[in-house]
């Protein structure tokens, strides 16, 4: 929800203000991009800032290897899980909304539903005895999780596209592939994009639980803090997970608007 | 008249097939630790019972295949479903050698797959068939109690996840109580903040973006982050507010995680009311305006009851959510399902994470179904009251 993206109304007072609100945030993501990218390059130069949060003795800064790499690892982790739940929750949505695939739709549907109510941390636990421990039970719960709103995202924008583009599409000849790569997947996209970009933020979080089934993520520094009762840990740890969503679910935000503004409608949902 | 086939159908034959003769039903383990023996059907239950179950089950697979009425189908899935329970209970004894108290019986991956299609095969048969919530209910209260019979019965006393939760069922339901009361208890506190709250968003807009963006951004923080977080702060209200202590703020334990998840809990809750609000129709407000109501009853008797169907979203997110993250609160030492979960990770016991995480899932998909039959009872509401 960025709301800084609205346009600035009419006269003098009212541009600036509108400058003000479209350019503050703007100013204050760049400062939050680049807080993070030196703190994840030189740690240390924090360590006065995070050292009255510790014991006298205590490391103020993650010891246990270096923050930039586990960040870049917990970031790929959600990268692979985010692109194959896409592939896979996009191909399913295109199945379920053609006259072929119809009969699943119900189904697939009540799937979605329930599969929500699966807590993340049992599907992790769960998928431990088939696949062992490390990134493979993180990359399988990440994937189920993401799938969900990705779907939904993706069913809601095929099977609500406007009636009169369709019946055009149709009318002018389109086979049913054309009409689908041509009209009704472009259309849908700035949805699609939304989807993914929930799907992301609910990923960098959840990855973090991963750690406790020994995969390499910024939860790994979490429950370090946790287990030696090292409050800096902790807040280093949970800090760049949270600057990582931020940036990236204003980033797909800005995404969305742009492909949504090309769509030709008034704004993505 | 032709035999028609189900395209559904068809998929879920092919896994239920799979997971009766390409998978194993059951595994014995020398101990509770040990990797197993893998039993087939035929295997794990002794002469004309393996046969007996593999019939029931393909017979049940042909009718999902088939085209039949939904209720037929229903029938069938609930009756396959019911013979892979009391079969798996009686693989349990069947398999277990007598006199020994270390080997553990479990079922194994072709249990499961089976129950996955056979489950699917109910859900579609219900989504079909779109029973009114109340039915849904009853449906619910059935399958709970036929559950706690086959649970009250020992038929499964046998199998593994049995004998766990036999040596703590003491621990297990103190834990089971810690669970539920933080998942509602928070639920309930972020109800009494968040629905005044969001009244409030709703009425003053300048209030709007600044509460909504605090509580997004409380969300980008990952769960176990914010348990840690907490331990701080509500160490120090211990140390330092009269009083606190003695009703059970501390760091570590139940408070952090409570005060986590009520957190976690009031986005959902405020947004839901925002945009509920949003959404009554200006001509039921003008009406009420009209006929002289004060801002306080509009609010009550045309407001909120219109908004419910989108609040009662919000809650059912917010309760569904909660009872899967209370299970990260026992990292913090907050108790709950999550204590078996992370106990059977450490020791590699997979039966015991599988005693904190099937409970928590059946909670979870219980309360959904609650949730999902009141938001469609609630909907009709109004429509009644004004034929009323």
């Amino acid at each position: 929800m960025s709301g800084g993206l609205a346009i600035g109304g009419r006269g003098s007072v009212q541009a600036s203000r509108g400058l003000v609100r479209i350019w503050l945030p703007r100013l204050l993501r760049a400062l939050l991009l680049v807080v993070l990218v030196s703190f994840l390059l030189s740690p240390q130069s924090f360590e006065p800032l995070l050292k009255p949060l510790v014991q006298p003795n205590a490391p103020a800064i993650y010891n246990q290897g270096s923050l930039l790499t586990i960040t870049l690892l917990h970031l790929r982790t959600v990268a692979i899980a985010t692109v194959a739940a896409t592939v896979v929750a996009v191909l399913l949505a295109i199945l379920v909304t053609r006259p072929f695939g119809a009969e699943f739709l119900p189904l697939s549907r009540s799937v979605v539903n329930v599969g929500q109510t699966f807590p993340p941390v049992a599907v992790l636990a769960l998928a431990v005895p088939a696949v062992g421990f490390g990134e493979k039970p993180t990359l399988i719960a990440l994937f189920l999780y993401g799938l969900l709103p990705i779907f939904e995202n993706t069913l809601t924008a095929l099977t609500q596209l406007p009636r009169p583009v369709m019946e055009a599409a149709k009318g002018s000849g389109m086979t049913p592939l054309q009409r689908l790569t041509k009209v009704e997947l472009p259309l849908s996209l700035p949805v699609i994009v939304g989807g993914i970009r929930l799907s992301v933020v609910i990923s960098l979080a959840t990855a973090t639980i991963g750690s406790t089934v020994a995969a390499k993520t910024l939860g790994e520094v979490i429950i370090a803090g946790l287990q030696s009762n090292n409050l800096a840990f902790v807040l280093q740890g949970g800090l760049i997970v949270g600057a990582l969503a931020v940036l990236i679910y204003d980033g797909l935000g800005a995404v969305e608007t742009v492909l949504a503004r090309r769509a030709g409608l008034s704004s993505g949902r | 008249m032709s035999i028609r086939i189900d395209k559904l159908g068809v998929v879920i034959g092919l896994i239920a097939l799979y997971g009766m003769l390409a998978a194993a039903f059951a595994v014995l383990k020398p101990n509770r630790i040990l990797q197993g023996q893998a039993k087939s059907i035929v295997e794990a239950l002794p002469g004309s019972i393996g046969w007996g179950l593999l019939l029931v089950l393909l017979a049940c697979t042909v009718i999902a295949v088939l085209r039949v009425p939904l209720w037929f189908r229903l029938a069938a899935a609930v009756a396959a479903l019911a013979a892979l329970v009391i079969g798996i209970g009686y693989a349990a004894g069947a398999l277990t050698p007598p006199g020994n108290s270390y080997a553990r019986v479990s079922p194994a991956a072709g249990f499961w797959i089976l129950v996955f299609a056979f489950a699917l095969l109910a859900a579609d048969a219900i989504s079909r068939l779109q029973p009114p919530p109340w039915l849904r209910l009853v449906f619910l209260a059935v399958v709970a109690a036929l559950v706690w019979s086959v649970f009250a019965s020992g038929l499964w006393s046998g199998l593994s996840i049995m004998k766990e939760y036999s040596g703590r069922a003491d621990v297990f339901w103190a834990e089971a109580a810690k669970h539920v009361t933080l998942a509602i208890g928070s639920l309930v506190a972020a109800c009494v903040i968040g629905l005044p709250l969001g009244i409030l968003c709703h009425r003053v807009p300048a209030m709007r973006a600044a509460v909504l963006n605090t509580l997004n951004l409380i969300q980008t923080i990952p769960s176990i982050a914010l348990f840690g977080i907490l331990i701080g702060p509500l160490a120090w209200i211990a140390v330092n507010v009269p009083g606190a202590a003695a009703v059970g703020i501390r760091g570590i334990g139940t408070a952090p995680a409570f005060v986590a998840l009520f957190l976690y809990s009031l986005l959902p809750i405020v947004a839901n009311t925002v945009v509920g609000l949003a959404g009554v129709p200006r001509e039921a407000n003008d009406a009420a305006r009209g006929i002289g109501m004060t801002d306080g009853q509009r609010l009550l008797q045309i407001e909120l009851p219109l908004a419910m169907p989108v609040i009662l979203t919000g809650i059912r997110i917010v309760l569904v959510q909660n009872i899967g993250l209370a299970t990260i609160a026992a990292l913090i030492g907050g108790g709950g399902f999550g204590v078996f979960v992370f106990q059977g990770i450490g020791q590699t016991a997979m039966d015991l994470v599988l005693l904190g995480a099937v409970p928590t899932v059946a909670l979870a998909f219980g309360s959904a179904v609650v949730l999902d039959a009141l938001i469609q009872m609630s909907s009709r509401f109004p429509r009644k009251g004004q034929a009323a």
